[in-house]
């Protein structure tokens, strides 16, 4: 027993009053490191044992706060800067509907604050344990007993005088309390390890019998079971049996314009390029040029293929023939293919088709430019430097 | 300090609160009569305005002393003779609502049988909303509040001279058949008067906005009343500011709970976005209602809610001074903002403002009165009460 090291003497007393008279006493003798335990809270316990108000509540402001910026700040950015959702026709930045989520999280970070500061305070966290845990002592007064607990760190602790004391004043089970002695801690211990298997066993039995059985049941059910025609489900209600029915004959997808003159050998009127040759036009063409087109015809469309002879070498983008040629003709062997090229119809939208026809021209330009053209373009681009 | 100083003795209060309440009745009379003269439906309004703000105090106050008598609270006791009083209002109410049953026809839409008839909506609510069925439940509530604030009061009166526990336990019982009358009719009042201005529009929680106001400007006036009556010495020299933290801290809670109440009246509103309810709030957000829907969010619950956060404010006198008074016209406004948009007449100009308030000063004064007239009659201070002395040794 002597190993033990003490941590205080308790002693008990029968009623509410007896305790907060002997408080008053025990801070009239100038004890401060003891604590009073009742199994409810007692009317003028904060006068008698002159406590000051607790600090704890600036920690629950300060947390309460941070949870309400939290969530105004993380619903700003999620709702109307990462991920903007229109809900209801409302505005992306809809503050009445974030109300009670902001709520909610200024209790859930004020509460946690205070129970996890509180903790930390009094059970020096993460430490759960207290000497005063699992003694007669504590079950007594969290029954229907009140206590008086004065810590052996108390500056004017002196185990005589305070049994004296306690006795002055009628107290009841005057107790010596000890640090418990530090337990081993096994983790490999058979039967922990056991009861670790079934726990683990019992969740995944329950989780699997809920997301396969209990969310099929009713009325679990009742949003998935409803009164409409799902994909690849018979239909009791056409002829056919079919529950999706064919478009109507000639049907055009939104956004997509049929090619009229498929498998022709030109275009039969000529068409026109309805793109600008803009930077971003220019900048599209370049990025779907260097996908598609350069396989076989080469970066700059000299027609070096990079595929090491496996297809016969196109022809050069650069001869007479394609220079003279309307935008409409290379439209047309793009979207239908010649000779050995396939139609690039699926690959390439119509835009990104007549992007690419802009970037061709700027390439041609590019290899088959007069001297005194490339004095001008330098000339302009200097200037444009210049600005 | 001698025992004598630790007891409680009767005083009778000053003769210049009576002055004082019959100068704000006089002067809030005349200007509200004189508001007849340039717009009788707008004045009508003020008067329902100043009707409903008394009733609020008096009917929450009513149900202060049962919460009290049901809950057994202690801390209380020691201070119930001020609700008693302010409920002692409840019997006038039948002569102060017979100005507006006269004109049940130029206040409220569905009171106007030509306009019922070519209305869906209105024809199908008449069966609630007619003027005989209106005056049955006015006339029935005021009753039994009344008859409740008779049996409260002679019990507790009765008490201050034979001491009778049982007087407390009869109370009790009282108290619990009132709390369900009470909610009934708290509603009734509030979806009569309030919501049946605008008999298109409905709102399933208005009941509860009713109550929530009401119970935070009773329990406003009662904090006010104990501050200033402590202060003066009329009360038990052992009451201290432990007693006046309960007070604040009631008074901090329902600040809140009208704040989520209205809050969750607007939010549904706003949030289903149907033309049928939305309008309401709508006739709310234009022109200078604009500014008044703001302010009532910052003077019914923002500043309340700072004011009173911590633990030493709710127990300060002078702040609760402060923020009682500030509650009761944060009251006023509310029903200000929940009536008068409601008024229909087109002759709103600005001189009008002069008289808007007159019935309210007057309604003022009334609680003057009634507090000095019934102070002058019996003791402040439940003297006979068996949870007075346990009341008076409430520490926190």
């Amino acid at each position: 027993m002597s190993e033990k090291k003490l941590f205080g003497l308790s002693a008990i007393f029968a009623s509410p009053d007896a305790v907060i008279h002997a408080v008053k006493k025990v801070e009239e003798a100038g004890y401060k490191n003891y604590d009073v335990h009742t199994p409810y809270p007692l009317h003028g316990m904060d006068a008698a044992m002159k406590l000051k108000p607790s600090k704890l509540g600036y920690v629950t402001l300060s947390f309460g706060l941070s949870g309400a910026a939290f969530a105004l700040l993380f619903m700003y950015w999620a709702m109307s800067k990462d991920y903007p959702m229109i809900i209801g026709g409302k505005p992306f930045f809809a503050l009445p509907a974030f109300i009670p989520i902001t709520f909610e999280l200024t209790v859930l970070f004020a509460t946690l604050a205070t129970v996890i500061g509180m903790l930390a305070v009094y059970f020096k966290f993460p430490s759960n344990n207290h000497p005063l845990h699992d003694t007669p002592y504590m079950k007594a007064v969290s029954a229907d007993k009140f206590g008086i607990c004065i810590e052996a760190d108390d500056k004017l602790f002196d185990i005589e005088k305070i049994k004296n004391l306690f006795k002055e004043l009628h107290a009841q089970n005057i107790s010596e309390i000890y640090f418990p002695a530090p337990e081993p801690v096994n983790i490999f211990e058979p039967k922990f390890l056991t009861l670790l298997a079934l726990v683990a066993l019992l969740t995944s039995a329950a989780t699997y019998v809920t997301l396969n059985k209990v969310i099929y049941a009713q009325p679990f059910t009742w949003m998935m079971n409803q009164p409409k025609v799902n994909v690849q489900t018979k239909s009791a209600f056409y002829a056919d049996g079919f529950s999706m029915r064919k478009p109507v004959e000639g049907t055009v997808a939104r956004g997509f314009i049929p090619y009229e003159y498929k498998g022709l050998a030109a275009p039969v009127v000529p068409l026109s390029n309805p793109l600008l040759p803009t930077a971003s036009t220019l900048d599209l063409g370049k990025k779907r040029f260097l996908t598609f087109c350069s396989p076989c015809h080469g970066n700059l469309g000299d027609g070096d293929s990079r595929l090491r002879g496996q297809f016969p070498n196109p022809p050069s983008l650069h001869s007479e023939k394609v220079r003279t040629w309307q935008d409409g003709n290379i439209y047309h062997v793009i979207t239908n293919g010649q000779n050995v090229m396939p139609s690039y119809a699926s690959q390439l939208s119509r835009d990104e088709r007549w992007a690419v026809i802009h970037y061709i021209r700027a390439l041609q330009k590019a290899k088959n430019a007069s001297p005194s053209e490339i004095v001008t373009a330098k000339k302009e681009s200097s200037a444009n430097v210049a600005k | 300090m001698s025992q004598n100083d630790l007891v409680y003795q009767k005083k009778a209060l000053p003769e210049s609160l009576k002055r004082l309440g019959f100068i704000l009745v006089a002067i809030g009379l005349a200007l509200g009569a004189a508001g007849f003269l340039f717009d009788a439906q707008r004045a009508l309004f003020n008067y329902l305005l100043a009707y409903v703000f008394i009733l609020s105090i008096a009917v929450g106050s009513l149900f202060i002393v049962a919460l009290e008598y049901l809950a057994g609270a202690e801390w209380s006791t020691p201070i119930r003779r001020i609700p008693e009083i302010l409920a002692s209002f409840i019997p006038v109410l039948f002569i102060l609502v017979l100005p507006l049953l006269f004109n049940i026809q130029s206040i409220f839409e569905w009171a106007n049988k030509h306009e019922v008839a070519g209305d869906k909506i209105l024809t199908g609510k008449s069966p609630y909303l007619n003027t005989t069925f209106f005056i049955v439940r006015t006339v029935l509530s005021i009753g039994l509040w009344s008859l409740f604030y008779f049996l409260f009061i002679r019990n507790s009166r009765k008490q201050d001279t034979t001491k009778d526990q049982l007087l407390t336990k009869k109370n009790i019982k009282y108290s619990a058949v009132f709390i369900p009358v009470f909610a009934i009719t708290v509603t009734i009042s509030g979806i009569d008067w309030m919501m049946s201005l605008a008999p298109r529009w409905y709102s399933t929680i208005f009941g509860i906005y009713f109550f929530a106001g009401s119970f935070v400007a009773a329990l406003a006036a009662v904090t006010l009343a104990t501050v200033l009556l402590k202060e003066k010495g009329f009360l038990h020299p052992r009451l201290n500011n432990e007693h006046l933290f309960s007070l604040g801290a009631l008074l901090f809670t329902f600040i809140n709970f009208w704040a989520y109440i209205a809050f969750s009246q607007f939010m549904l509103i706003w949030y289903a976005n149907l033309p049928e309810e939305t309008f309401w709030f709508i006739q709310r957000w234009g022109g200078m209602w604009t500014y008044i829907s703001l302010a009532l969010i910052l003077v019914h619950f923002v500043v309340p809610y700072a004011v009173l956060l911590t633990q030493p404010a709710k127990m300060d006198p002078k702040r609760l001074k402060f923020i009682s008074v500030w509650i009761l016209a944060a009251h006023a406004l509310d029903l200000y903002w929940v009536i008068l948009p409601q008024v229909h007449s087109a002759k709103a100009g600005t001189l009008t403002i002069f008289f808007e308030f007159g019935f309210l000063v007057a309604a003022v004064g009334g609680f003057f009165l009634i507090m000095y007239f019934n102070g002058k009659k019996q003791n402040l201070v439940p003297v006979g009460d068996p949870k007075l002395e346990k009341g008076l040794n409430f520490r926190l």
